[in-house]
């Protein structure tokens, strides 16, 4: 499983109790310096109720043109972060928050900052693939045909550019005019990922993506994201130790709501700070 | 080993028992379906029936091909005199006026209910809105008749009162207390419930996932309701525009009571007029005579009108069937 793409400099790594730590992608040592960051999560507390708080105290720093992958166990609030980043969490009714995320250089809680103009420049890609119940081209023209006037041809030009950027052009340019939920589960997403990308997102977050998905569909996009990143920040929830070793470069670790440890991923796999992460990541936990 | 053996004969003695029940419960439903057709098929044969026998006495070019529809009083019958005209379409346009109209009022207001209630609507009110509605379905056919006639019907005269500006709209005319304007509000505000209640249904079945994803693209929820939340819960809401259409075109008696007895070759919604339904109240209730084309063209306008809402069905379901396919299921 853990034979894929990226460098195989992993080989050397030590502890055998570690599988994931042979497949680590980043070669990176990334001490993050400050014109590096691209996403600034200051002191962040999430309340999905008045008495259900789900984040603690959250600081974390997300570096530009890499991936940044969360980890930890279920219900520890990784989803509940990464949708704080584009501000989804806004639309369940009695959610509030206290600090700062900090995107470019700008408070996405500000005041100036409107929500729905933020999402177009943060992407979301989900846990299950939810394309639209249009066409395959509908889909990806969806986010365009919001925010700009083009002209037809533009318009196809933007929907195969992004199609292509999301590997899929080849599988789908002939059929353009089916319904996309007529797609295999990896093409459904690979779908999501092309409509996402159309609007040309500076962060792409990822909600586990490939839970749904067998193997291949899942190389397929590990594939992908490792090339996006040229052009976007992409933050990534994922459960699988292995996925977060493959394609990430930094990893964060929540626990209960808490980030326990955040840092180059290669440091979180071989060397973590913190007994909760040693445990998590060895799969001894609880 | 005694036991498992036992327990093996204890199974099978039951899987006999359940086989028996299912015998049962087959006999059961055959018999339920069976009384199903049987009923229908016995309805078909009396309304097919009765038509044969009035278009012995009536041409069926003069049903459909004549405009005027005047039949004949029971004395005027019992003194064995003209039987009177049936061409039937006054009574078509009729009904089509009140349908058409009521849908006019009816479908916009009814989606636009949906569309609050499902979407931006605060759960509170909801909560109190939606039994509020269904409890409106409830209320029988001819108390609607009461309020068309005492209610609607004196605000129709006073708004199309000589001079008015509506008087001006509706060709220089003033309402009587009888016409398709009271009957068009009354079946309008009938068919909201239907309407309103099926498409709401139908909008809250649309997966979180979808709004999720529109609303991550930068859409607006208003923009999120128009693209995707709509057109996916489309085939719902044209199952209850169909179920509302049909339900209008089938109301009789709030629309015998608001909207007169005259049947009149017009479209003029300030006009008193007859529907099908309309006639048929008129005729059965009354002393008319069992016999006689009279008699039999309530039959004729029966089937008329059964037809009329056996193609409306069909070709909804027709659209909803391509409508599936084309945008694939929402699940
Ligand atoms: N809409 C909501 N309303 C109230 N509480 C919620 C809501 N969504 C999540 N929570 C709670 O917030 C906490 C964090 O949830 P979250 O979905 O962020 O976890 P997660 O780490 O993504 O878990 P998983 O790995 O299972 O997806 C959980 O305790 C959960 O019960
Ligand atoms: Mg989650």
């Amino acid at each position: 499983m853990s034979t894929t793409t990226g460098s195989s400099d992993g080989a050397t790594a030590p502890g055998a109790r570690r599988p994931p730590t042979a497949a680590i992608h980043s070669t990176e040592p990334l001490p993050l310096q400050p014109e590096e960051v691209a996403i600034h999560i200051q002191d962040l507390q999430f309340y999905y109720d008045q008495d259900a708080q789900a984040l603690w105290d959250i600081d974390l720093e997300c570096p530009r043109h890499r991936i940044t992958a969360l980890i930890g166990p279920s219900g520890c609030g990784k989803s509940t972060l990464l949708r704080c980043l584009n501000r989804m969490n806004e639309l369940i009714d009695g959610t509030r928050y206290e600090g700062h995320i900090f995107l470019e250089g700008t408070d996405l809680y500000g005041t100036e900052v409107d929500p729905v103009a933020l999402r177009r420049h943060v992407g979301m890609v989900f846990q299950k693939p939810n394309p639209f119940p249009k066409s395959v081209y509908e889909n990806v023209a969806y986010g365009l045909r919001l925010h700009q006037k083009l002209t037809k041809k533009e318009l196809d030009e933007r929907v195969q550019w992004a199609l292509e950027k999301a590997h899929l052009w080849d599988e789908v340019k002939d059929r353009l005019d089916d319904a996309a939920t007529g797609l295999s589960g990896g093409q459904q997403q690979r779908l999501c990922i092309a409509r996402a990308l159309a609007v040309e997102p500076k962060v792409l977050l990822m909600d586990e993506p490939c839970s749904a998905l067998d193997p291949v569909a899942t190389q397929k996009i590990e594939d992908l994201m490792l090339e996006l990143k040229k052009d976007v920040t992409i933050v990534i929830v994922t459960h699988s130790m292995s996925q977060a070793a493959r394609v990430s470069d930094r990893t964060a670790f929540l626990y209960k709501g808490k980030l326990i440890e955040a840092g180059p991923t290669r440091q979180i796999f071989e060397a973590p700070r913190e007994d909760l992460t040693e445990q998590y990541i060895t799969g001894r936990f609880g | 080993m005694v036991q498992a053996a036992r327990a093996t004969v204890g199974e099978w003695q039951v899987a006999t028992r359940a086989r028996y029940g299912d015998l049962a419960a087959r006999i059961l439903f055959l018999t339920a379906g069976l009384s199903v057709f049987l009923v229908l098929g016995f309805i078909l044969y009396v309304l097919v029936g009765n038509s044969l026998q009035f278009f012995r006495d009536v041409s069926i070019l003069e049903f459909f091909g004549s405009t005027k529809w005047q039949t004949a009083g029971t004395v005027q019958i019992s003194e064995g005199g003209d039987a009177g005209d049936f061409g039937v379409w006054p009574l078509i346009a009729g009904t089509m006026l009140v349908t058409v109209g009521a849908a006019v009022i009816g479908l916009p207001i009814g989606l636009a209910t949906a569309i609050y209630l499902a979407e931006y609507a605060p759960s509170r009110v909801r909560s109190f809105l939606k039994p509020v509605l269904e409890l409106l379905a409830g209320i029988p056919s001819i108390v609607f008749g009461f309020f068309a006639l005492f209610v609607i019907s004196p605000i129709v005269r006073d708004l199309t009162d000589e001079g008015s500006f509506l008087y001006y709209v509706f060709g220089q005319k003033s309402a009587t207390i009888f016409s398709a304007m009271n009957a068009i509000i009354v079946v309008g505000v009938m068919v909201l419930p239907i309407i309103t209640s099926l498409s709401e249904d139908a909008i809250r079945a649309v997966p979180k996932h979808l709004r999720e994803a529109s609303f991550g693209l930068g859409a607006t929820k208003w923009e999120t309701t128009k693209n995707v939340v709509v057109p996916s819960a489309l085939s719902g809401i044209v199952a209850s525009f169909v179920l509302g259409v049909a339900r209008a075109i089938g109301e009789s008696m709030a629309v015998a009571m608001a909207a007169g007895t005259q049947a009149a070759w017009t479209f003029n919604p300030i006009d008193s007029i007859q529907t099908m339904t309309g006639f048929i109240v008129q005729r059965t209730g009354g002393d008319t005579p069992q016999q006689g084309p009279v008699f039999t063209s309530l039959f004729a306008v029966g089937l008329t009108l059964f037809l009329m809402t056996l193609a409306l069905n069909l070709l909804a379901q027709r659209f909803v069937k391509r409508y599936r396919e084309v945008e694939g299921a929402d699940t």
